[in-house]
């Protein structure tokens, strides 16, 4: 009761202040005047999006939809990728060492080369969200697989327990909130890696249509796909955060007020 | 009475006297649970090899409680982990129940320090892993894991999370875990050693009425003195640099055994013997 009644004032805080923003923002544009090529007012964003609401929910379906099979791509990956180097010091010399070097390049910057492997279809976007978001999802698995109590390990195998046990019942749910914690840097990631894609060689997405708004001067219609893209960013990050409560009911930071026992 | 065994490496016959009659030096190998033979142990580091263990010789006979006393880094866990499988000794042997050794013996329960319970599992399913990852059927157990848990008062406790638990709570769970698929031999490192002292002291108590009740060969590493004294048909005490034993005390305190016993002039005095010897090797400075 104490805890729903507090996330109702946590909700209604993060309102206010949002709606305090936006309010500012109108009372600025209105008093200061700048040209709507500058910026425009909240209002004039709105009217904006109403013109063509149509369109722009399908450039978000789109951006969402190469954001979502890439970051999925980017898990399945990665914990293949984790299990690996944990289990493996060959694949850590190797893969694992790649990785780090590959992550040191600025990797948006490899974007262009992905267009002219797969041309311009939804293939190289898919392919960049992809390896914007594998990095954090393999570090944060591995760390989380590793960092097991060795007095578990030797429990289990004491028990005679396999290597394939170990991992299933005891590396794998241990390492589980790090992974969630790696699954939502991920997630952000995957959406830049779409937007990158979008700018390089799009014809549909929320960053194709910034890039076109651009070209025509069009203030409005980019803050209009701007904020769309703050919306979804956001949505995603919280259906990660939902799924993570839902996996991890007994982790610390989960826990509800239960007293230990004396 | 006290008579100590020579150990094979460093002896030492404190009160000037031999091995008793009808027990000699190195009990027969068929007596032993746990043969023991000039196991040593050491690791190569950048200052040199640190030896771990030195020359250690030790029976463990079936159904005997015993402890292992000594100062930290004096290689007490590390002789248990071999003793368990764990950690292979780099020189010598130790058979278990006739069979040398070669990764964790069959019907094994250890206990250690930390309770290392899982925390997303409740406490039974805690006490069941044990039978999963032996591949023995959950159901066939589950009657079995209740009653341990209802045994050591921890009923009403099943269905709860292990951080909903107290320290001794815990503690007690893991021992359920260990005793789930009734091993023959129990290894327990410092089992009591994070929990404040009436907690201690309760959960000695309920080792020592399991003991008398099923009499498995436990094997008992700690550095309290009047822990091992009380729980122990005998203390193996160790000193460090390089890990080995320097004495082995027979305990004779009759059985069952009360927490009034602490208080008896014969507890006293072993508790003096164990002190002097420890003194004397400097590990403790009193006065």
């Amino acid at each position: 009761m104490m805890r729903k009644l507090q996330s109702l004032y946590e909700s209604g805080m993060v309102l206010i202040v949002l709606i305090g923003t936006l309010l500012l923002w109108e009372v600025a544009v209105y008093l200061l005047r700048p040209p709507p090529i500058i910026l425009p007012a909240p209002s004039l964003i709105w009217r904006e999006f109403l013109i063509t609401p149509g369109y722009f929910l399908q450039q978000s379906f789109s951006t969402l939809y190469t954001t979502v099979v890439g970051f999925v791509l980017a898990v399945v990956i990665g914990l293949a990728l984790a299990v690996g180097i944990v289990h493996s010091k060959f694949l850590e010399r190797t893969v694992y060492t790649l990785l780090v070097a590959l992550n040191s390049v600025p990797k948006v910057a490899l974007a262009p080369l992905f267009v002219l492997w797969m041309g311009t279809g939804i293939e190289p976007k898919i392919a960049i969200a992809l390896m914007l978001a594998l990095f954090s999802v393999v570090i944060d698995a591995v760390l989380g697989l590793r960092s097991v109590d060795p007095d578990m390990i030797n429990l289990a195998r004491a028990s005679r327990a396999s290597s394939f046990a170990i991992l299933r019942k005891i590396r794998l749910p241990n390492a589980l909130p790090s992974i969630f914690a790696g699954l939502k840097v991920a997630i952000s990631f995957a959406l830049v890696g779409t937007i990158v894609g979008e700018f390089v060689a799009g014809s549909e997405g929320l960053g194709f249509a910034i890039l076109t708004a651009q070209g025509q001067f069009d203030t409005p219609r980019v803050f209009v796909c701007l904020i769309l893209l703050g919306l979804l960013g956001t949505i995603l990050f919280y259906i990660v955060e939902f799924m993570e409560r839902l996996a991890l009911p007994w982790h610390v930071s989960q826990r509800t007020g239960h007293a230990a026992a004396p | 009475m006290l008579s100590s065994i020579d150990a094979a490496n460093g002896a030492m016959t404190t009160n000037g006297m031999a091995a008793g009659p009808g027990r000699p030096p190195h009990p027969v190998a068929e007596a032993a649970y746990v043969a023991i033979r000039q196991v040593g142990k050491s690791y190569g580091s950048l200052q040199g090899a640190v030896h771990a263990l030195e020359g250690i010789d030790l029976d463990i006979r079936g159904g005997e409680f015993i402890s292992i006393l000594g100062p930290s880094g004096c290689g007490k866990s590390t002789l248990l982990k071999c003793i368990a499988g764990l950690e292979k000794p780099t020189s010598g042997q130790i058979e278990v129940h006739g069979k040398p050794l070669s990764g964790p013996p069959d019907r094994l329960g250890m206990v250690f320090q930390r309770d290392v319970l899982l925390d997303w599992r409740t406490v039974l399913d805690n006490v069941l892993i044990t039978a999963e990852f032996a591949h023995i059927p959950t159901t066939s157990v589950r009657e079995r894991a209740l009653q341990l848990l209802w045994r050591f008062g921890l009923k009403g406790y099943e269905d709860r999370h292990p951080w909903e638990l107290s320290g001794g709570m815990r503690q007690r769970a893991a021992i359920c875990r260990a005793l789930l698929c009734d091993p023959d031999l129990l290894l327990m490192d410092e089992p009591f050693g994070a929990l404040d002292a009436m907690t201690r002291d309760d959960l000695n108590l309920e080792l020592a009425r399991i003991w008398q009740d099923t009499r498995k060969t436990v094997a008992f590493v700690t550095h309290g003195i009047a822990e091992a004294i009380f729980l122990s048909d005998r203390v193996v005490m160790m000193d460090r640099n390089p890990g080995r034993i320097i004495e082995v005390i027979d305990i004779d305190l009759p059985r069952p055994r009360h927490l009034a016993i602490r208080e008896t002039s014969q507890f006293a005095h072993y508790v003096g013997h164990i002190r002097q010897l420890f003194t004397s090797l400097g590990l403790l400075k009193d006065g």
